[in-house]
This record gives structure tokens, C-alpha cells and sequence, in this order.
């Protein structure tokens, strides 16, 4: 059995379907996330697990017991907000005290669990302070000590890492990702950045117009998305509008006008003039002035039309020229490898760039 | 120097207005409580010339009689205790509906604060001597309470001219001052913590005693501070509401500037009272920064 479970939630604010049937089920243990633009509705799902929100339909359970009419202070599970919602009034040790001062814990066992948790983030000095006098990531570690002090059994976090600047972000993933680990407490995790969710999760649920769109492994979601919405919304893609020609097993060939027929691969039979996209990844994409196609490769030839240094990598816009066509452009990603400096195409250069049929993902949805 | 210019132009004129018309007098008030009066009343010379030459003629008389008798004592005992109470009247009254008016919508908050200051539109007497009518023998409220009163056969009572009367009075006439200071105060609570505060276990009592009421105490204690310190000097409530038992330290010192035309005697119980009136808010202010720690 599932740790959580939500089972067709519903949740309308007036016309607006903030959450629209949604089913999830997260297992102990697990780093979860959802993943989405803002207003997609992930934050509604988060408050309506935490208990600050009640679904208009379907059912939410924990541990097997449905949690709908339990109030929020009565829920086994602690919620990390984005602006971190410390006490102002209450010093960093009164702020983590707070929870087990509520569940009525002896004075002296608290004053111990402060210390010990203290400790494990790293401010055993700071006890005496108040969440004004800590910078943005000391607040973080602070409400990160308070939600897990008593060891719930579900911690939510609600875009936790947005207010931080990219080095402490990236330093507070680490920390995170260490800190889940070391606890095994299951985190849910909200965030609009997919760079985060797929560093982060074991899993994540995408979300777009209060629908989950899918459910994955972060290579799975990345890979292999299951419509053009996923492929569109993680990474950087080329969206090629094609529909099916043929249709063999495992073997698939497209119509991407104006590049004509494309090779394709698709794990699932599909009917001939399917429509859809092909989503392609621009570092599944080879590019150089020359190459020699190999079998099971598609191999179109173009001209660079922009190219963007981003230091690690650059990535070219090719414009494909084939057979009088143009007009179609493809994404190619190159590392920059070199040892000594980076070497261009220029933007009017001829290139060449191929890919293998089974290097694109054929979406109908 | 541009900025000190700007700074002494902006804030020059208040602290002027506030040197001339508040400090000055004051001072003039401690001098005039250590003076004599005046044989046709008010005050007499503060200089004497004898044969030495001039010299000050001032005597602390005034101070002597405040604390020869236990009449001015019990005076300021009884105004301690009625601007007490209705300073914890107000913030009972007043806390509610603070909270309702900042957790209620933006477009409405404005006009329920209008409503708060409306009494304010009519003149303060006239609306004291409202309540005079309202409270009055003539009025439905004590024919209806004598009527109840009389089934057990107890005698007719007079709501008018009361401790009673002044208390309503007090609260009406301050309980403004109250509410905006904490409406203030509550509106500016990031909604959050009180989410935060669910989640990790508090009900809502919980919430409120932990969380909001600790964090408005700034707010309390301006409320409080806006109520006690006039409600302590008040003298029109209680000289219109109270009747001859009613009166309080204000109406003695009206009485001995206006009636006696002891301006000295007048002066020492001002000054008396505006100690008194410091150091209770002092006190009081000392207490909640003690339990509230820095944050307040």
C-alpha cells in the first residue's frame, strides 16, 4: 500500500478547475515531485494533502486513513513553505520547540530534540536568534529543523529553494537531496523550475490546467514524455509536426513536411495518418559540416542561422535546406569540448545533421 | 549641509509647533505647581522684592497638600482603576473586531474603517450627552431594567449619574482609539504563519494565544496607551455622565483652575497625574517587552 494516495480529486473555485481528477500514489520513502507552470494547480494539491484546502471531490488517504476530514494540526505531515512562515516573535530554538510544544512534550525532552536537531543543520550557535537576524538560507535550514524535528510522516515543500540565489539553490538541492536520504521521511515536493525536479525526485507527476500529465522517473519524464506538453515544458525540444505514414513493428515513418519522410521508432502500434509531434532533444542531434549517415539514421542537411554560446555548451538553430524546401528549424546541441578554446560554425555555415530513428519520441497528445 | 537643510525644513516647523505649544507650557505648568496662588485667584508673582532685592518665591505647599489628605490619593486611586477597566473593555471589545475588520476583504476594510471613525463626525459633547438621554430615568433602557427590577421587588435604580454611566461613556468616547491601533497591527500578519502554525499542530485556540495575540502586542500596547492615558485624565464623561458621585482627578483639577482658581494647586495635581500616568504606561510597556522579548 501506497504511504499517500489521492484518489479523483477535484477542487473548482467557482468556474476555475484548479484541480481536475487527479490520482497519485507516493510510496514511503520517496523524494515525489510536482512539477508544473504556475497555476497548474500543484500548489491546490499540496494545501489539500496539508489540510488547508478540502477537495470538492475524490478522496485523499494516509496510511490507509482518509485524511479529508481531518483538520491540518491533527495530520501527521509538516509543510515547508515557500517564504518559510517562521515565528517572528519566537527565537530560532522557540520556532523548532513549536511542534512538540504543541503535542505537549516534556520541557527537558524538547530542549534535547532542539539541541540535536540544531546541531544537524548546522546552527547549533544560532538557538538564541530570531528569524530576522538569518540570512536566507540559515531561514531555510531553520524551517527544515522545525518540520522534521518531530519526524512526520510526510514533509511537503512548497517551492522552498524559489527565494535563493542560484549558487545557495543549487548548494540547498544538495543538502536536500543528503537530508531526505539520511531521514527517510517522504518528501512532496512543489516546484515550476524542471531543472530542480528532475535533480531532486525519485519520481514526478508533471501538471499542467490542474491535469497530470505524467508520471515518471525523471529520465523517464525526460526521455520518453508521453505528450507535447511534457516534451514542450522539461528541457529544451524541437517540436516537429508530422503524421504517420507506416506503421511496422517497432518501425515507424513520418511525414514532416518540408523534410518528407522521417524514420521513426514507437514502442506501440499506431494507426497510418495519426497526427502528432516529433520530439526531438537537441544533443540527440549530431551536427558537423560533413557527415556519413548511418543505417537507422535520418540525415538532413542546413544552413546555421543562430548559434548560442552558453559556455558549456552551444546550441545551433539549422535551418533545413532539402530538395528546393526550407524553412523547418532543428536544434542542435554541441558540448564544448575542446581542450584549447571552442571552435563555431557561423551563422551561414552548411552543416549537416543527423539523428538515429529511435533518438525521437512520436507524441499525439 | 544641503541634506541638514532639507532635514531642519521639513522637521523644523513640528518641532517647533510641538517646543512652543506643548513643551513650553508644560514647563510653565511644573514652575506655576511649586507657586503660590493668587489673592484674586490664578497665580500670584513668582519673584518677591524685599529688602535683599529680588528673589523666587516658590514653596512645595502645593505637593504638601496633595499628600496631606487621602481625598486627592483616593481621587487618583478611583480614575487609576476606572481608566484600567475601560482600557481592558476596549481591548475585549475592540480585539474582535480588529480581527474581523483585517481578515475581511480589501474592498470592505476601508468602509469598516469609515464606520470605526464615524462618531468622530459629530461633536464629542453632543455625543456624550446622547448617552445622557439614553441612559436617562425617561428612556426604554431603565424603564425596561426597573420593570425587570421591580417583578423582584427590588427598587428602581438610576443608570444615569453612575460608575456605571461613566464606564459607558469612557468605552464609547476611547473604544476608536482601540481598534485602529490593533487593526493596524493584525493587518500586517502574514497569513502564512497562522498556516504554519495549523500545520505543525496548534488548533486554533493555540493559533491565536502563540501566534497572533503575541504579535500584536505592539498594537495592544498603542491601543492601550491611546485609551488609559486620556481615560485616566477624563473629566467631561464623568462631570456629564457621573453626577456628584461620579467625579474623577480630571474634574478636581478642571475645578481648581476654573471654580477655585487655585492655578498652583491645579498644576501640582496636573503634574501628579501626568507622572502617574507615565510611569503606569512605562511599567506596563517594561512588562510586555519582558515577556515578549526583543521582538516587541
Amino acid at each position: 500500500m501506497a504511504l499517500l494516495e489521492i484518489q479523483n480529486v477535484t477542487r473548482r473555485f467557482g468556474n476555475f478547475e484548479a484541480v481536475h481528477d487527479v490520482g497519485l500514489e507516493v510510496e514511503a520513502g520517496e523524494f515525489f515531485t510536482l512539477l508544473g507552470p504556475s497555476g497548474c494547480g500543484k500548489t491546490t494539491l499540496l494545501r489539500m494533502i496539508a489540510g488547508f484546502d478540502a477537495p470538492d471531490a475524490g478522496r485523499i488517504f494516509l496510511n490507509g486513513q482518509d485524511l479529508v476530514a481531518t483538520p491540518p494540526e491533527k495530520r501527521p505531515l509538516h509543510t515547508i513553505f515557500q517564504n518559510y512562515a517562521l515565528f517572528p516573535h519566537l527565537t530560532v530554538a522557540d520556532n523548532i520547540a513549536f511542534p512538540m510544544r504543541m503535542a505537549k512534550l516534556g520541557e527537558r525532552a524538547i530542549a534535547e530534540k532542539v539541541k540535536q536537531i540544531l546541531d544537524e543543520v548546522r546552527l547549533s550557535e544560532m538557538g538564541g536568534r530570531y528569524p530576522a537576524d538569518l540570512s536566507g538560507g540559515q531561514k531555510q535550514r531553520v524551517a527544515i529543523a522545525r518540520a522534521l524535528v518531530d519526524r512526520p510522516h510526510l514533509l511537503l515543500l512548497d517551492e522552498p529553494l524559489a527565494a535563493l540565489d542560484l549558487k545557495l539553490r543549487e548548494q540547498m538541492q544538495i543538502e536536500l537531496i543528503n537530508l531526505q536520504r539520511e531521514v527517510g521521511i517522504t518528501f512532496i515536493y512543489v516546484t515550476h523550475d524542471q531543472g530542480e525536479a528532475l535533480a531532486l525526485s525519485h519520481r514526478i507527476a508533471v501538471m499542467d490546467a490542474g491535469k497530470v500529465m505524467q508520471v515518471g522517473r525523471p529520465e523517464d519524464i525526460y526521455e520518453f514524455p508521453a505528450n507535447r506538453f511534457v516534451a514542450d515544458f522539461i528541457g529544451v525540444c524541437n517540436l516537429l509536426e508530422a503524421s504517420v505514414t507506416a506503421a511496422e513493428p517497432d518501425a515507424l515513418t513520418l511525414d514532416i513536411p518540408p523534410l518528407g519522410k522521417v524514420g521513426a521508432y514507437s514502442p506501440q502500434s499506431l494507426p497510418v495518418g495519426r497526427h502528432g509531434v516529433l520530439a526531438l532533444r537537441p544533443e540527440k542531434v549530431r551536427i558537423d559540416s560533413q557527415i556519413v549517415a548511418a543505417p537507422q539514421e535520418n540525415h538532413f542537411s542546413g544552413t546555421v542561422r543562430a548559434l548560442i554560446y552558453m559556455g558549456d555548451i552551444t546550441m545551433y538553430h539549422v535551418e533545413i535546406t532539402c530538395d528546393g524546401a526550407s524553412g523547418l528549424t532543428i536544434k542542435a546541441l554541441l558540448p564544448n569540448s575542446q581542450a584549447r578554446g571552442a571552435s563555431f560554425f557561423e551563422v551561414g555555415d552548411r552543416v549537416e545533421i543527423a539523428w538515429r530513428y529511435d533518438a525521437g519520441r512520436f507524441v499525439y497528445e | 549641509m544641503n541634506r541638514f537643510l532639507q532635514r531642519s525644513l521639513l522637521s523644523g516647523p513640528p518641532l517647533l509647533y510641538l517646543l512652543v505649544f506643548f513643551l513650553l507650557p508644560t514647563l510653565i505648568m511644573v514652575v506655576v505647581s511649586f507657586g503660590w496662588p493668587g489673592e484674586q485667584g490664578g497665580l500670584a508673582p513668582l519673584w518677591l522684592r524685599d529688602a535683599q532685592g529680588f528673589h523666587l518665591d516658590l514653596t512645595l505647599d502645593n505637593y504638601a497638600d496633595f499628600v496631606s489628605t487621602t481625598l486627592y490619593l483616593r481621587l487618583l486611586a478611583k480614575s487609576f482603576w476606572y481608566a484600567v477597566l475601560t482600557t481592558l473593555i476596549c481591548l475585549v471589545m475592540a480585539y474582535p473586531l480588529a480581527m474581523l475588520i483585517a481578515k475581511s476583504d480589501k474592498r470592505h476594510r476601508n468602509l469598516m474603517v469609515l464606520l470605526v471613525i464615524l462618531p468622530f463626525w459629530s461633536n464629542f459633547l453632543i455625543r456624550v450627552y446622547a448617552w445622557m438621554i439614553i441612559l436617562g430615568p425617561q428612556a426604554g433602557l431603565s424603564q425596561a431594567l426597573n420593570g425587570v427590577l421591580a417583578l423582584f421587588g427590588w427598587g428602581p435604580v438610576s443608570l444615569l449619574f453612575s460608575p456605571f454611566a461613566v464606564l459607558v461613556g469612557l468605552v464609547y468616547v476611547h473604544l476608536p482609539f482601540m481598534i485602529l491601533p490593533l487593526y493596524a497591527n493584525l493587518e500586517k500578519h502574514d497569513p502564512g504563519l497562522m498556516d504554519a502554525a495549523r500545520d505543525l499542530g496548534a488548533n486554533r485556540w493555540q493559533c491565536f494565544w502563540r501566534v497572533t495575540f503575541p504579535l500584536s502586542l505592539p498594537g495592544v500596547l498603542a491601543g492601550s496607551a491611546l485609551v488609559f492615558i486620556p481615560a485616566l485624565g477624563a473629566f467631561a464623561v464623568p462631570d456629564i455622565l457621573g453626577g456628584t458621585g461620579g467625579i474623577m482627578i480630571g474634574n478636581v483639577i478642571k475645578m481648581q483652575f476654573l471654580e477655585a482658581r487655585d492655578w498652583p494647586f491645579g498644576s501640582t495635581l496636573s503634574i501628579v497625574l501626568t507622572l502617574f500616568a507615565l510611569g503606569v504606561t512605562g511599567i506596563a510597556a517594561w512588562l510586555v517587552r519582558r515577556r515578549g522579548g526583543s521582538y516587541v
